[in-house]
């Protein structure tokens, strides 16, 4: 699947188009099919998002979207050395699931 | 390639479209030329400088120019700046006129290398320029707009040399 | 240490009101990211992995403790209460929102500090010697010159618009401890036969994917003309850098393609004329300057010698101080390398008690190394127990300086968009490894130095040994190069040969120490060791 992703732009958080709105979990990125840039021009001109782009996406067993490039599994998590920090700061699983 | 009614349509387009001039002459009225047209003829007075193009080639001629457009295609260019500092460190008096991406924030900068005049590809907010004009209270280093840097103010005199 | 006059501020504070202005711009819509972008990075704001990143400027390294507190205070309350030291003497913060960004530049500049300049093509920070002012072997207190430059450099007319960006360190002694020659301009004040001091520039190093060592373009620059000459170096690079490709638009490319002798030429030619217009400051600002860098109150007639009876204190002693050029003082270096730690990394509470020890053992300074480390560099030897102490409490106490856990390392995939491979779980791995074997100490002196990609701010062409991150199919991957040095001696690394998953790489950098261990001749580091016997017995221990 396609999903959208990008940084709020006064935040800068990772930000991930959940259909209607962005969302901070990828969990909730939803299949942008084709639309993806205009939803992208569209949000990025509302300034709700800066440097939006597509990437490529699967499910893993348990049905939870998977980026397929590592750079955006780190992104959708947080960084590997810092566990508090990230968005799964109480899984144990979470630094596998980057790799 | 002259094609006379365009040459009419953009000679009115570019007297309308500076923005911000500051000089009180007349504006040329004749559109500016390349600088290999200009170099190769004796009756043009108004020349337009690319950034690949070396300034110095006009040095030769500063007597005859009224005034030099400096073409920013995109703002992240920066030749321009070193092209009009260059012209105006050989003693060149007439119009600078900065034209092409020409945005807001390289507005100060752009008259402290001796732009005297500015025609914005896109027309700017008459206010945000005037903010951006006035952005230094005072000026670190020597350029061409006759301001005297802090170093110079630090110690009392007027001009940076030290001859020592 | 310098102080800002009334100038110096109103021009910090211009600066503030002019970015808290493009903020609101880029808000309102009025500037598209495309136009918001290089005056952000001219503010040091980048958009990172996690949020945007701001890089805050050390003006060449030197801080005083409550600068230093500012920069505690700064990641508590606006990011994650920690914050990273960079190889350029700066400091990061990852977690930085966009909204918040003038009000923390408004907060630094209430203790002489911004981010100008800290990225974007332009010239940026200006690193020095991290033991000036204390160093033995100096000539000069090269501190000046960058202060002089820093001032000529900000908000810089002509030059704020480079090819790319731009870097200049200035050195005043032999040993370059600021990896001078990797720089776009590297300078060393230096001596004549008659005593005067003077400026050596040497121009187009630079690391990234295109690693350059500079050039000596002029032996001998007088102090009267730093600015002008300098100004004919940027000028020239202005006008001919390559702006056709980004990787190519650095000024040791552009050396690279005409000489540098013929980039030496027109900068003379440049120089001459500019000789006319003025630029130079009065010579009276360079002695202004001067004095805020003169001695701290040295107590005189202290004597050498320091009573290492505690094991663990003699190792710190050995390991992390540096000969002072005044008697009963010593610079300590405060490592960030913690065995198994995030390299350059410190929290607030680290940060406020580094402050505080630089008040009360350091005459109010100190310093961060392009090693990522932190210097106090005027302690007196007999109060130097009292500062470790002080510091092994504090967990700050690793003595490991220049060895194999004293790795430089980059934010890699962790924190950078750039990145092709995670650099700090490596580094992480690595001290823990050599740390867990008792090797640390016996290899002695190896500069290990690792970055994500093939932007090298980790220095890893510099490296002893460098690792370089890849890509290889979508998985991380790691080159490893050996025989890279930035001191005097500076080399560029080689790679050994095909890259080495994460695990493989930690294992192929002990195989690397074996080799050495094995064939080291008296006194000799890993460095001399390689050069003495060349890359084919490391290769015959990692693939044969
Ligand atoms: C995380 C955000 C960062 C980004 C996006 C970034 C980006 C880059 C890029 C693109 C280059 C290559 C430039 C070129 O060759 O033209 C570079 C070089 C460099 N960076 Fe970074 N960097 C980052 C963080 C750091 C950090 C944390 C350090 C210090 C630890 C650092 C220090 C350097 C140094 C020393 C160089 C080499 C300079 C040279 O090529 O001469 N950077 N950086
Ligand atoms: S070397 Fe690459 S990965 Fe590391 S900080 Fe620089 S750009 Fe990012």
């Amino acid at each position: 699947m396609k999903i959208l992703t990008g940084s709020d732009l006064k935040s800068g958080a990772v930000v991930w188009w959940d259909g209607s709105s962005w969302s901070l979990h990828v969990e909730d990125a939803c299949d942008v099919g084709e639309d993806a840039a205009s939803i992208a021009a569209r949000e990025e001109a509302e300034r709700r998002v800066v440097v939006p782009y597509a990437i490529e996406a699967t499910t893993d067993a348990q049905g939870r979207v998977r980026p397929a490039h590592i750079k955006d599994r780190i992104r959708a998590l947080g960084p590997t050395v810092r566990a508090d920090l990230t968005l799964r700061p109480a899984d144990p699983e979470a630094g596998t699931w980057v790799i | 390639m002259a094609e006379p009614i365009s040459g009419t349509d953009s000679e009115a387009r570019e007297l309308d479209d500076v923005q911000f001039r500051f000089r009180e002459d007349e504006m040329v009225d004749h559109p500016a030329v390349t600088v290999d047209a200009f170099v190769g003829q004796t009756n043009a007075s108004a020349v337009r400088i690319e950034p690949g193009d070396d300034a110095r080639d006009l040095l030769p001629h500063l007597g005859r120019i009224a005034l030099v457009e400096v073409n920013f295609p995109s703002f992240g260019d920066g030749r321009g700046y070193s092209a009009a500092r260059i012209l105006r460190e050989a003693g060149y008096q007439g119009e600078l006129r900065a034209v092409g991406d020409v945005l807001i924030d390289q507005l100060s900068h752009m008259r402290r290398c001796g732009f005297d005049s500015f025609a914005p590809g896109v027309r700017l907010d008459e206010e945000d320029a005037a903010r951006a004009f006035a952005t230094w209270p005072e000026v670190y280093q020597a350029a061409v707009d006759g301001r005297a840097p802090i170093w110079t103010l630090r110690h009392g005199e007027r001009n940076g040399d030290t001859n020592g | 240490m310098y102080q800002y006059d009334r100038y110096d501020q109103q021009m910090v504070d211009a600066r503030v009101a002019e970015f808290r202005d493009q903020v609101r711009r880029r808000l309102d819509g009025k500037l598209t990211e495309d136009q918001f972008k290089p005056l952000r990075l001219m503010n040091g704001l980048y958009l990172q992995l996690h949020a945007y990143m701001l890089r805050v400027a050390v003006p060449y390294g030197t801080l005083n403790s409550t600068q230093m507190h500012m920069l505690g205070t700064i990641a508590d309350k606006y990011d994650r209460g920690y914050g990273h030291f960079t190889t350029r003497q700066n400091i990061q913060y990852n977690w930085i929102k966009l909204e918040d960004a003038p009000d923390i530049l408004a907060e630094l500049s209430t203790v002489e500090m911004h981010a100008i300049q800290t990225s974007g093509n332009c010239i940026r920070n200006i690193s020095a010697d991290h033991f000036a002012g204390a160093a033995a072997d100096e000539v000069a207190d090269p501190r000046p010159y960058a202060e002089l430059m820093r001032q000529w450099s900000s908000f810089h007319p002509e030059f704020s618009y480079l090819p790319r960006k731009f870097k200049i360190a200035v050195i005043a002694s032999e040993t370059d401890r600021a990896a001078m020659r990797l720089h776009d301009i590297g300078i060393r004040i230096h001596k004549n036969d008659a005593g005067e001091l003077g400026a050596a520039f040497y121009v187009g190093g630079g690391m990234g994917r295109t690693p350059m060592i500079s050039h000596l373009v002029r032996e001998w620059v007088p102090l009267d003309r730093l600015i002008t000459y300098a100004e004919a170096c940027l000028r020239v690079y202005n006008r001919y850098g390559r702006r056709d490709n980004k990787y190519k638009a650095r000024i040791k490319i552009l050396l690279h393609e005409i000489g540098a002798e013929d980039y030496a030429a027109q900068v003379d030619a440049e120089y001459q004329q500019l000789l006319d217009q003025g630029v130079e400051p009065p010579f009276a600002e360079l002695q202004r300057i001067r004095t805020f860098f003169a001695d701290p109150p040295f107590v005189e007639g202290l004597s050498d010698g320091v009573d290492q009876s505690d094991p663990a204190f003699a190792a710190w002693v050995q390991q992390n101080t540096h000969l002072h050029r005044v008697h009963g003082y010593t610079s300590a270096t405060i490592s960030l390398k913690p065995v198994g730690g995030i390299p350059g990394d410190a929290t607030a509470a680290q940060i406020h008690l580094m402050a505080d020890l630089a008040k009360e053992f350091s005459f109010d300074e100190c310093r961060v190394t392009h090693a990522q480390n932190i210097v106090l560099p005027h302690v007196e030897q007999r109060r130097l127990y009292e500062l470790w102490q002080r510091l092994d409490t504090a967990g700050l106490a690793t003595a490991n300086l220049d060895n194999i856990g004293d790795i430089i390392a980059c934010p890699g995939l962790d924190y950078c968009s750039l990145a092709n491979a995670r650099a700090i779980p490596l580094a992480q791995k690595i001290s823990q490894r050599f740390s867990d074997n008792g090797k640390d100490a016996v290899i002695g002196e190896l500069k290990l130095k690792i970055s994500g990609c093939i932007n090298a701010c980790g220095h890893h062409h510099a490296g002893h040994i460098g690792v370089l991150g890849v890509d290889r199919k979508g998985r991380e991957n790691y080159q490893l190069l050996l025989g890279g040095s930035e001191g005097a001696d500076t080399s560029l690394g080689k790679i050994t040969g095909p890259g080495f998953d994460e695990d493989g790489v930690v294992d192929a950098i002990e195989k690397t120490t074996e080799v050495y261990l094995a064939q080291r001749q008296d006194g000799e580091r890993f460095l001399d060791t390689y050069r003495r016997i060349g890359m084919e017995p490391f290769k015959e221990a990692l693939y044969g």
